[in-house]
């Protein structure tokens, strides 16, 4: 347990009860922000509110600080951890109320039923769950290309920040590759994208405080309106935050302008499937990918 | 309802039903150590102690000089079934059971797809054994009980006639075979049903089909059907190496046994070779 904040949701309200609780706060060496001369290590148990506020993050990594803001509250990110924040579990309530769905080892996934409420779940690459991952640092750290430093029993292993998460195809019953004994213990961000041009996108029921229905980040090098390059991920749309690599190929090389957004939008959301009630999700996410790859100058064009 | 309950996992459901939700998995290693210790127990058996297989003199026997030097036994569409069947099985078994030992993929589309397969394959087994093969040649009869309680006479020391020469089929075979029908039909059986429950090309996804408990107890159903296929392909695989049984297992693969084997083995009488207007011999259909 690191900050507690999904850990104790669990334990309060009586659904997972282990026999053991192991505290990671008191581990100084998982804390704090440090620069290297690849960019920066932050280390897993350090606060949503240290990396907001770290002048090198704003200055150079203003996507990680600009999703870090919209995270929660000013409460909830004083106390979460970066680390959490990327291997918390999903929130769908049908799963979380503790009912015995696919997700919790059953053999059912009452949120994808005929009747089923599944406004906030996935519209990609569903396969049984169709819960999605909840996370905002997710996106933008996949596209500052960063690395996850994992401690295991054989020794440290080191993942590109894409390949932490998996979907329900690959294991139904977690979200990331951690697996019992396993210990997140930094992100590494590289400075190939610092100071890039970020754009990052929340969507949410309450603005106030609210988990993601979907959001978006992206980084790009522009030279004049050329697209030199480009990251780009969404959140909120399957199970696991996606990289849109697809997209990226297709804007590479290309201007920025309203028709290349739309081209990436449509793009995006190819094999889209929609549940019974999110299908709001798919124009959601057709216009997060347009105004990312238009970043701030997308305000200006014509809808 | 003690055992059930030992060897399955039970849940809530929201309506606060307790039901069964699926197999135990730790009887993934009880089917596989079953497997594993009826390989050596009959390993050792076979190697220290059986004796040779002795036994009654055929009422009419074949001259050798009769029968051509390779007896065909399978037919192409018979061997390609059976192997079909096997990939099958096998992409079953693997993408079944490895996620739950700690390999992960993504198995449920792999596995739908092979269960797809076995079942369109079995249909067409089923007509091709009904229409050009003997369909009871695969089914004990008299004789074959008749044998084997003189086989068990003869492994307690008790006097004993010795057993007639096999049919095209022994009764090991057979029985096997029954084994795997009931094992085989019954993943077959819910695994069509539990389709409803994934996206497939096949059916619209309807979870609503059949209420929590008879879903419950479909998922138990193949899980323990699924099981017993471990245990029962390791039985299989492991008389298929066997050096004694080589010739059966290549005869799947070519077609024909060596005449040497069939007569050593298999009684003319019961499993006769149709002599055909060409002079070709066909033996599929057991006389």
């Amino acid at each position: 347990m690191a900050g507690g904040l999904d850990s104790f949701d669990w334990l309060k309200d009586r659904i997972k009860r282990p026999k053991v609780l192991v505290d990671l706060s008191g581990i100084a060496e998982l804390r704090g922000i440090r620069t290297t001369d690849g960019g920066i290590e932050i280390g897993a148990l350090t606060t949503l509110t240290e990396i907001v506020n770290h002048p090198v993050i704003r200055e150079q990594y203003g996507l990680l600080a600009e999703a870090g803001e919209l995270i929660a509250s000013p409460q909830i990110r004083n106390q979460g951890t970066i680390g959490g924040n990327v291997s918390q579990d999903t929130r769908c309530w049908y799963y979380r109320s503790g009912w015995p769905c696919y997700r919790a080892g059953g053999n059912i996934c009452y949120a994808d039923t005929p009747t089923g409420r599944n406004r906030e779940h996935a519209i990609l690459h569903a396969e049984r769950c169709v819960a999605v991952n909840p996370s905002d640092s997710a996106p933008a750290l996949i596209a500052l290309d960063a690395k996850f430093v994992i401690q295991t029993s054989k020794g440290e292993r080191i993942v590109d920040a894409e390949d932490y998460f998996i979907g329900p195809d690959i294991d139904i019953t977690r979200l990331h590759i951690l697996k019992p004994g396993d210990l997140l213990t930094a992100i590494r961000v590289p400075s190939t994208w610092a100071r890039a041009r970020f754009y990052f996108e929340k969507v949410r029921d309450r603005n106030v405080w609210d988990f993601p229905l979907m959001n978006v980040a992206s980084a790009m090098h522009v030279s004049g309106d050329t697209i030199e390059g480009i990251r780009l991920a969404v959140n909120g749309a399957a199970a696991r935050p996606l990289r849109l690599k697809a997209v990226e190929d297709a804007v590479r090389g290309k201007a920025a302008t309203p028709a290349t957004g739309e081209m990436a939008g449509k793009l995006a959301v190819q094999g889209a499937v929609p549940l019974q009630f999110n299908a709001y999700k798919i124009p959601l996410m057709r216009n997060l990918v347009k105004r990312a790859i238009g970043g701030v100058e997308e305000a200006k064009w014509a809808s | 309802m003690g055992i059930l309950k030992r060897i399955t996992e039970w849940a809530t459901s929201p309506w606060g039903q307790s039901v069964p939700i699926h197999v135990a998995w730790f009887l993934i290693w009880v089917a596989g150590i079953a497997g594993l210790l009826f390989l050596m127990v009959h390993a050792t058996y076979v190697r220290y102690f059986a004796r040779a297989e002795e036994f009654a003199a055929s009422d009419a026997p074949v001259p050798a000089a009769e029968l051509p030097a390779r007896i065909p036994r399978h037919s192409l569409a018979a061997r390609s079934f059976h192997w079909i069947m096997a990939a099958a099985m096998f992409t079953l078994l693997f993408t079944a059971f490895l996620p739950k030992l700690g390999v992960q993929f993504n198995w449920v589309t792999y596995h739908w797809i092979a269960g797809t397969v076995l079942a369109v394959s079995i249909i067409f087994h089923v007509i091709h054994a009904s229409f050009w093969l003997d369909f009871w040649a695969i089914w004990p009869d008299r004789e074959d009980l008749v044998d084997a309680w003189r086989r068990v006479q003869r492994f307690m020391g008790h006097p004993a006639p010795p057993p007639r020469k096999f049919a095209k089929y022994p009764l090991e075979n057979k029985l096997y075979h029954g084994a795997i029908i009931a094992t085989g039909l019954s993943a077959i059986g819910t695994g069509v049903f539990m389709m409803f429950r994934v996206r497939t090309i096949f059916f619209p996804r309807n979870p609503y089909l059949f209420s929590d408990m008879t879903w419950g107890l479909m998922y138990v159903l193949h899980g323990l059907a699924g099981m017993g296929l471990i245990a029962l392909v390791m039985v299989h695989v492991y008389f298929a190496i066997r050096p004694e049984k080589l010739d059966i297992t290549k005869s799947m693969v070519f077609g024909t046994m060596r005449r040497e084997f069939y007569l050593k083995h298999y009684d003319p009488q019961r499993w006769a070779l149709e002599v055909q207007r060409s002079g070709s011999i066909r033996a599929d259909r057991e006389k």
